[in-house]
């Protein structure tokens, strides 16, 4: 019952980081580059309790953004970075030997990764792919900050239960 | 942070240099005379027009753009998101503006070849 209820509380803290961030301009010049906040929970979830919450917690996150803010689109979009980024993590984390930083930049570049990916098929346009260098580099760079907020979230709450 | 972690990122570093590197040395995104924009629809050619010349494109009734001072900027789309607006405008060779809801790219290409030539005589 308890798990249930952080739960709950740890999918409102994601919508409000995934609502925070939308207020935030796009930064000029490179489509679609954010911090992605909301991923702070999902890493966080990964490390505290398994990738079957934190995929639930990630799915619920993305359907209440897109049906607030977004449309059938954005909510696919997102669901296909998201997909693919906590994949790759659970792998990185199981078999690579990374610490919580170098799990959340693999995640931060496969989240880019994927999104361009649907990107390149519903435009039917790989000339798309011309941004994939900076898309590398701002996943790796968001990546590495939520990696590190993560792994400080979780030293200061290593004493609690949320189970 | 671990030594994995660093050679993690060096990794991700080579990764996008090369992708920087190889499209440009094959010549798919060189060459500093881009002069014209080429508009595509889900895939589909919309139209090609020319940088040098100011005007306001209408595509499909979803979205329109600006040709401006050899720049073009999206200026309306009928989407929520509004991030081809907020990009701003593009003026080099395979930079490109996209409209996901739409599936409108707006790319800028090169010279053609043809268009290189001063005229034809026959």
């Amino acid at each position: 019952m308890k798990k249930i209820a952080y739960m709950g509380l740890f999918g409102a803290v994601a919508i409000i980081f995934g609502y925070v961030e939308s207020l935030f301009p796009v930064f000029a010049g490179i489509p679609g580059i954010k911090l992605g906040l909301a991923n702070l929970v999902t890493v966080f979830i990964l490390y505290t309790y398994s990738y079957r919450e934190a995929a639930l917690v990630s799915f619920i996150r993305i359907l209440v953004i897109g049906f607030l803010f977004g449309n059938l689109f954005s909510i696919l979009f997102s669901l296909a970075g998201a997909a693919l980024s906590l994949a790759c993590m659970v792998l990185a984390k199981k078999y690579l030997g990374l610490s919580i930083a170098g799990v959340s930049i693999v995640g931060g570049v496969t989240h880019n990764l994927g999104q361009i990916i649907v990107a390149v098929l519903v435009v039917e346009n790989v000339n798309l792919f011309y941004y994939f260098p900076a898309l590398l580099i701002a996943g790796l760079i968001t990546g590495f900050l939520i990696g590190i907020l993560s792994g400080e979230v979780l030293k200061r709450t290593s004493g609690r239960k949320f189970v | 942070m671990k030594k994995r972690d660093f050679i993690l990122i060096g990794a991700v570093l080579v990764l996008a240099l090369l992708c920087w590197l190889i499209p440009r040395a094959a010549g798919i995104f060189a060459g500093e005379e881009a002069s014209q924009v080429r508009i595509t629809v889900g895939g589909e050619e919309y139209g090609t027009y020319s940088l040098s010349e100011d005007q306001t494109i209408e595509i499909n009734d979803t979205n329109i753009c600006e040709i401006k001072d050899g720049e073009v900027n999206m200026t309306r789309a009928d989407c929520p998101d509004q991030l081809c607006i907020h990009q701003g405008p593009i003026h080099i060779q395979g930079e490109t503006i996209v409209c996901l809801p739409n599936r409108v790219v707006v790319e800028i290409t090169g010279n053609d070849a043809e268009e290189q030539l001063d005229g034809i005589v026959q």
